[in-house]
């Protein structure tokens, strides 16, 4: 049997949430949140670490805190949840199947809204050689099993990549009593952010090795040890440098990827560069009436940009099942000189309104300037005095600038002297 | 106890002896060092059902790899093992050399009995595998080749076998085997004892360790790594054949393949080591594996690897498998050197070895009860969305997704944890039901089956391992 809802959202973390109440509030009552976990926040419920919500809540928030705020407002408006519910397909016409402990669950959507956030990047990714022994965990795995299981899973402990999670994890296992002996980066910069490098390694005199990678993983059974070695300028390892380091833990911290299995599967084409669906300013899909917000669509370095692109999203949903989307003309966007990537990829140029687009550099660099240009059309420009490919940057373009673009949009930037 | 037959070793060798041998009215015993079966060579090679135009005429190989790729298509589906005909390419890249060498292999074919192998010329060989390189000039056809999981197989036969009465003995490290006036003592490192009236040894790459206690040194095995990368599923169509090159002096048998379950194998190198426990990868080792397969298929896509792992084979000097009366005692088989095509020839093996035991005076009397069926453990995604609506209606724990890569649920890894062998840990859990076999590795489904794995036997979350004593992922309770 298949029932029927407005919007269905793919998701219960803080982009399905977020989504959630934004289409609800903007008049579009029958919503259901599906999600696998038996509780809504997905991994912000193993992050209990603070620095939530600064932007967003104007408060300093621990993960399940910041979780919290949103599920409350969830819960007051009545927003049906399903928990412990897999999505197992999303088809092009809009038909959820999920299934829980009782049973398959089809839905026809109005609109769907993908918030199935992103993994990390595994060992077997990186193809790191070796034996492959117990102790090798992504950091996220080892932060659930620590802060969600309540079981320390190493006391010496090495830790590949800078990202983010990597970071917080050299802090977490150090006030568990582990001794971490080094966090080592393969990049010549962190991935993570500069607040998170303070305050997780330096203060706790954690030495960070860039432009060093682990090449081999010893141990039969447990982890023993590490070797680790610089490398060079196109990432080859330099022999002369290798050095063993002892321990029963390495932590993995290379990378999210968007998790698109569904949306693949759904026929809608991905950007090879975010991992995530190509859409527009309204954060639809090349499929109508399917929308993606959050870590599926682009990995977000602040879970407060994540709703507010879910709040994008959830308005744009509301308004497919209004049938007053975007139309008209539109372009697409393109990354220009130390430009990564832009989001959305496309922007429909006769809307009228303030369009932000969303973009990361290629590598860390100081002042720079920003240009927005369409053929020969400035739209914007902006100067930053930093910029780095851990920190999103988002730029406003005006509803009469967007107006003026009859060309692809480009985004480079030059750096300022 | 008295046993009738005790087996050295839960390969798929071991394995799919004491199936065999469950069809009797006998005791038999299965004894394994680690904490799981299928933990040796059976746990990682390349899966493959192979045609058998390659063995040379006249050996062992020849004859039990012609009989076997039948006997092991219909077992494995008595087992509900996994397993494809596919068929099988193997490539000659415009050399003069290596077009003859395929004519070769052909003619060898047919003395060995093969049926319906062709010689096709790579525009052919494109039409019906379009990623094929465009050097391939010329290609062995051969259509009764498939692939089969190796260690599906071998959890499944001995599962089986257990089903009829075997019983099985893990972390049972043989140290000694002493003949007795009614047969042998085989006792373990540990200090336990098993009594028998005949021993097979089937101890894979420890074989000649085995031998060395009935005083037997005649053979010597060689371990032989191989290193392979799997690919995800996004891969898994690159191909429908095997994809084989014709051995050339850069390498033997880098082969590319899709899986029984949907992902695609490259690999394996081949480097003799020294200690059979050695299954690490190498930089060099991947490099190769990746620079060969590209060269039978360019368009692989390396950066979709999902993992990379060292299998240990056993080979022995002379090249064909070993399966004789021990020299040093009555009523004692080895069966060794049992490297590729023995995975093809596991079943057609077991055979030839109870006609050895039967020869020595092992009386084979029909079980009557015996059923070679195995349940099908992947009953359940086999089902339509209708069939699996009403099963998880009746069993819930099937509604419960635990693995989302693999769509793994509760109520699977509960079963892979109770029936026979059971699981004991996570990679025993992951072999039974590939829970952590996908893209993410296990990242996110690891805690929940560590948590079933406490629970089911009930057992502390410290004590789960990864596979076995030693191999613990958790230190202490927070």
């Amino acid at each position: 049997m298949i029932v029927e809802h407005d919007i269905v959202i793919v998701g219960g973390g803080p982009a399905g949430m977020a989504a959630a109440v934004a289409a609800y509030d903007s008049g579009v009552t029958d919503v259901v949140i599906l999600d696998r976990e038996p509780g809504l926040g997905g991994i912000l419920r193993q992050c209990i670490h603070n620095g939530f919500g600064l932007h967003k809540l104007g408060r300093e928030l621990t993960g399940p805190e910041y979780a919290d705020a949103y599920l409350k407002e969830v819960e007051a408006r009545g927003i049906k949840i399903y928990t412990e519910t897999t999505v197992t397909a999303v088809s092009p016409d809009r038909v959820v199947t999920a299934r829980n402990r009782e049973g398959i669950l089809k839905i026809q959507a109005g609109a769907v809204v993908l918030a199935m956030g992103c993994r990390e990047r595994s060992r077997g990714a990186l193809n790191i050689s070796g034996t492959r022994p117990a102790g090798v965990y992504s950091a996220g795995t080892a932060q659930k099993l620590i802060n969600c299981e309540g079981y320390m899973v190493g006391k010496t402990v090495v830790i590949l990549g800078s990202g983010d999670i990597g970071l917080i994890m050299a802090r977490r296992m150090t006030f568990e009593g582990a001794k971490v002996e080094a966090v080592c980066e393969v990049m010549p910069y962190s991935g993570g952010l500069i607040r998170n490098i303070e305050q997780c390694l330096n203060d706790f005199d954690i030495p960070l090795y860039l432009s060093t990678t682990v090449v081999e993983i010893h141990g039969k059974k447990r982890v023993e040890g590490v070797t680790i070695a610089e490398v060079d300028e196109k990432r080859r390892v330099k022999e002369e440098t290798k050095r063993y380091i002892p321990c029963d833990t390495l932590l993995l911290s290379v990378g999210l990827i968007p998790e698109n299995e569904l949306t693949r599967s759904a026929g809608i084409p991905i950007d090879p560069i975010t991992n995530g669906a190509l859409v527009d300013e309204n954060r639809e899909t090349a499929v109508p009436g399917i929308f993606a917000c959050g870590n599926v669509l682009q990995v977000h370095d602040l879970v407060d940009y994540v709703s507010d692109e879910a709040e994008i999203a959830g308005l744009g949903a509301a308004n497919f099942v209004r049938g007053s989307k975007s139309e008209g003309a539109s372009v697409e966007t393109v990354p220009g000189n130390g430009v990564r990537y832009v989001l959305p990829q496309r922007v429909h140029t006769e809307t009228g309104k303030d369009t932000a687009l969303f973009m990361r550099v290629t590598q860390p660099f100081g002042k720079v300037r920003f240009t927005v240009k369409s053929g020969d059309e400035v739209l914007a420009t902006a100067v930053r005095l930093k910029a780095a490919p851990g920190e999103m940057e988002k730029i406003v373009v005006k509803g009469d600038k967007l107006a003026m673009a009859k060309a692809p949009i480009t985004v480079s930037l030059e750096v300022v002297k | 106890m008295m046993y009738d037959v005790v087996i050295v070793g839960a390969g798929v060798i071991g394995g799919m002896l004491a199936r065999q041998l469950s069809k009797y009215r006998l005791s038999v015993c299965l004894l394994e060092k680690e904490n799981d079966v299928a933990m040796g060579a059976s746990r990682a090679n390349s899966g493959i059902v192979h045609g058998g135009y390659d063995p040379e005429p006249g050996t062992l190989k020849a004859k039990l790899n012609a009989e076997g790729v039948e006997k092991l298509f219909n077992v494995a589906a008595e087992l509900h093992a996994p397993i494809l005909r596919n068929g099988s390419f193997v490539c000659a890249f415009g050399t003069e050399e290596e077009e003859n060498t395929l004519r070769e292999l052909y003619e060898r074919g047919q003395v060995n009995g093969i049926p319906n192998l062709s010689l096709i010329s790579g525009e052919e060989a494109r039409e019906m595998e379009p990623a094929l390189s465009e050097k391939v000039s010329l290609v062995l056809n051969v259509p009764n080749a498939g692939i089969v999981c190796p260690y599906e197989l071998t959890i499944a036969a001995i599962g089986n076998a257990m089903d009829n009465g075997v019983c099985l003995k893990t972390n049972y490290a043989v140290n000694g085997i002493e003949k007795t006036e009614k047969g042998f003592t085989v006792t373990s490192a540990a200090g336990e004892v098993v009594e028998a009236k005949y021993v097979v040894n089937c101890a894979g790459c420890y074989s000649d360790k085995i031998a060395q206690l009935v005083g037997d040194n005649f053979f010597t095995i060689i371990p032989r790594a191989g290193e392979y990368m799997m690919l995800d599923k996004t891969e898994g169509s690159r191909v429908s054949h095997t994809i084989f090159q014709v051995p050339s002096v850069e390498g033997k048998g880098i082969l590319v393949s899709p899986t029984v379950d949907g992902n695609l194998l490259t690999g394996p190198t081949a480097i003799k080591v020294a200690d059979p426990a050695c299954t690490e990868t190498t930089p060099e080792g991947l490099e190769q594996v990746a620079r060969l397969a590209s060269k039978s298929v360019p368009s692989v896509n390396f950066r979709q690897v999902i993992t990379s792992f060292s299998g240990v084979r056993s080979s022995e000097k002379n090249g064909d498998f070993i399966i004789i009366p021990a020299n040093g005692v009555e009523n004692m088989v080895h069966v060794a050197a049992i490297d590729s095509p023995g995975l093809t020839s596991c079943v057609a093996i077991a055979d030839y070895t109870i006609e050895l035991l039967r020869e020595m005076g092992l009386v084979t009397e029909c079980d009557p009860t015996f059923n070679g069926t195995r349940e099908n453990p992947h009953a359940f995604r086999e089902m339509n969305d209708d069939e699996k609506d009403a099963y998880i209606k009746e069993h819930p724990a099937y509604g419960k997704i635990v693995c989302r890569c693999e769509t793994v649920n509760e109520g699977e890894i509960r079963d892979a944890i109770r029936r026979n062998p059971p699981a004991t840990d996570i990679d025993g859990v992951k072999r039974r039901t590939r829970s952590g076999m996908g893209r993410c590795q296990g990242g996110f489904c690891m805690p929940y089956v560590m948590r079933l794995l406490s629970e089911e036997n009930n057992t502390p979350m410290e004590q789960i391992t990864k596979n076995g004593a030693g191999s613990e992922q958790l230190k202490h309770r927070i």
